[in-house]
């Protein structure tokens, strides 16, 4: 029987692991499947990693390797090379590993910490033939940086993410030529900073409003075709340019890996796709916390840091108390122009001083006030000069405000008219 | 007047630079954001992460990174520069393994122990 057994040991497992040690807990077990510890940060090998953190600018593998290294320092047990298979709702873990092979075993509490994949093309469905030379940016990212081979030499890559974009310098510098990057979007879904150093630096040309639709080629990809789109985001007919290219990456959305989550029954957010989650990022089951991408998208991975230590410090003070009777529950919900927030519920009781609260806008906003309500009662203010849906918000609201509310609280986004 | 959109953190604060008046910026969150502006309108310059071949380990790159920020326009110097090198393991996070690569002053770094 272990008090905490971690599902995955990207940067949300290791930093919930360190942080129910520190919360006391003693007999704590991380399940990764990979050969390592530090999850995608691995093949992140670019910088723009902890500067909220460590205060510093750092590479994935420093990052991870820093964590890595504080784990060391604890009693904390790793499997690698161990895939976990299910998780009940009784808290039993299966999982099968390399060496060890099949095993149950029982946890008082579990964290998930299992991360995302990348959205296929199949998920989206793009017409033409099916020769090779697609790949997700993250696979495109995980053979350069760390196979060390190159996937083409002629490339166009389809989504604006940070993944993409950070693709098109890789690529790049590597002696490959980036012919475009198309986003059906009006806008880019990444960061500001990877438009400016990525594609900016480089000459690379990012068509908004546009989108692939043709692949040609037989054996091996030999022309992509990229059409404008319209609001409605069907293409236009006669605005087809056609590139000579051999590769295609798709940077096209990460969604939660949350097969696990939803055999274990645990209640899903269909807008986060990840569980929903209270204050302390516990889900539906008792004793059950997730965070991290499995949880809802990040862009910063010192937010999953954060996230990650209030999860596992709850996973220690639920083994120390043996959970506790049920409280009051106040649910979040989504007012005008906000998509989703992590936390969906919150115990007051349960908060400390301040609950920080997540969320993302549904669309490019400058001067903003983000307000917080309950009923007809405002609770709380704050303003913003920009909010993009490519950037994760989030508000801190302190205890007492909380107390103040009934049943539930609505978080909305209100523009400032211009003058 | 020019206006830059500062990279050096994630919040991305749009700039506004005044060459007439002493590089002049406005816009910036913070003081970093002042002296990007400057740099980056006088002689640009960026951080440089790549990977070079290593010999032993589980994988066979290395990933490394300039330690400075090294002149926008030498980056692909540097990166041929790096092309040219094998390491072997084992390799530790923080060590030098080229120094003043390309005469820029800056040393490339591994960025993780193999
Ligand atoms: C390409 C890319 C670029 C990024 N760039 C930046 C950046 O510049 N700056 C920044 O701050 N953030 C960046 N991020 C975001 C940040 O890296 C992620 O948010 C963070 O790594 C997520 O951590 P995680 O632990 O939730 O997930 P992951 O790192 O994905 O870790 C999940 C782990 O769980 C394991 N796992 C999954 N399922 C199982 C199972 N069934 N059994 C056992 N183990 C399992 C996986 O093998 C993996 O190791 C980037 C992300 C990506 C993908
Ligand atoms: S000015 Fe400061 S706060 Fe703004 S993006 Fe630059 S470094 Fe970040």
């Amino acid at each position: 029987m272990y008090d905490l057994i971690v599902i995955g040991g990207g940067p949300a497992g290791l930093a919930a692991a360190c942080a129910a040690w520190e919360g006391g807990l003693r007999s704590i077990l991380i399940v990764e499947r990979d050969q390592e510890l530090g999850g995608i940060l691995n093949q992140c090998i670019h910088n723009g990693f902890g500067l909220h953190y460590f205060k510093e600018e750092l590479t994935g593998p420093e990052y991870a390797g820093r964590f890595i290294r504080m784990l060391s320092d604890t009693g904390v047990e790793v499997r690698l090379d161990t895939m976990v298979l299910e998780v009940t709702a009784d808290r039993q873990v299966h999982m099968v590993g390399k060496t060890t092979g099949y095993r149950v075993e029982q946890a008082r509490s579990i964290v998930l910490a299992m991360g995302c994949r990348e959205r296929t093309r199949g998920a989206i469905g793009i017409p033409g033939t099916r020769p090779a030379g697609v790949f997700t940016a993250g696979a495109a990212q995980r053979y350069v940086n760390m196979e060390g081979w190159m996937p083409g030499n002629r490339v166009v890559i389809l989504g604006s993410g940070d993944i993409g974009l950070i693709m098109a310098r890789r690529m790049t510098l590597e002696g490959a030529k980036v012919l475009a990057c198309v986003e059906v979007m009006p806008y880019s879904g990444g960061l500001n900073r990877n438009i400016v150093q990525c594609l900016h630096d480089y000459d690379i040309p990012l068509y908004l409003s546009h989108t692939v639709t043709d692949i040609r080629g037989k054996d091996r990809v030999e022309q992509v075709v990229v059409s404008q789109v319209d609001e409605r985001r069907n293409p236009i007919p006669g605005t087809e340019m056609v590139f000579d290219c051999d590769t295609l990456l798709l940077s096209v959305g990460l969604i939660p890996e949350n097969e696990l989550t939803r055999q274990a029954g645990v209640e899903m957010d269909r807008r986060t796709n990840g569980a929903v989650v209270y204050e302390n990022m516990e889900t539906s089951i008792p004793g059950v916390f997730a965070c991290g991408n499995v949880c809802h998208v990040h862009d910063l991975v010192d937010f999953v840091t954060a996230e990650s230590q209030r999860a596992g410090a709850a996973a220690a003070r639920y083994v120390a108390q043996n959970g506790d009777a049920p409280q009051r529950v106040l649910q979040v919900r989504n007012g005008d122009g906000v998509t989703y927030t992590v936390p969906q519920r919150i115990r007051p009781d349960r908060v400390e001083k301040r609950c920080d609260l997540f969320f993302r806008v549904n669309r490019i906003c400058g001067d903003s006030e983000i307000l917080v309500t309950s009923g007809d009662t405002q609770i709380a203010r704050f303003k913003r000069e920009h909010l993009a849906p490519g950037e994760m918000e989030n508000i801190t609201l302190p205890r007492v405000l909380l107390d103040k509310a009934r049943d539930e609280i609505t978080v909305s986004i209100r523009e400032v008219e211009q003058a | 007047m020019k206006e830059l959109i500062c990279i050096v953190c994630p919040k991305g604060c749009h700039l506004h630079v005044d060459e007439a008046n002493d590089y002049k910026v406005t816009g910036n969150g913070c003081p970093r954001g002042a002296e990007y502006g400057r740099i980056e309108l006088t002689h640009p310059t960026r951080v440089v992460t790549s990977t070079v071949r290593c010999a032993g380990g589980r994988y066979p790159r290395c990933p490394v990174k300039t330690d400075q920020p090294v002149p926008k326009e030498q980056i692909f110097e540097v990166m041929r520069a790096l092309d040219q090198m094998e390491l072997t393991a084992p390799v530790q996070v923080g060590q030098v393994v080229l120094s003043d690569v390309c005469r820029t002053g800056a040393n490339v770094v591994a960025t993780r122990s193999i």
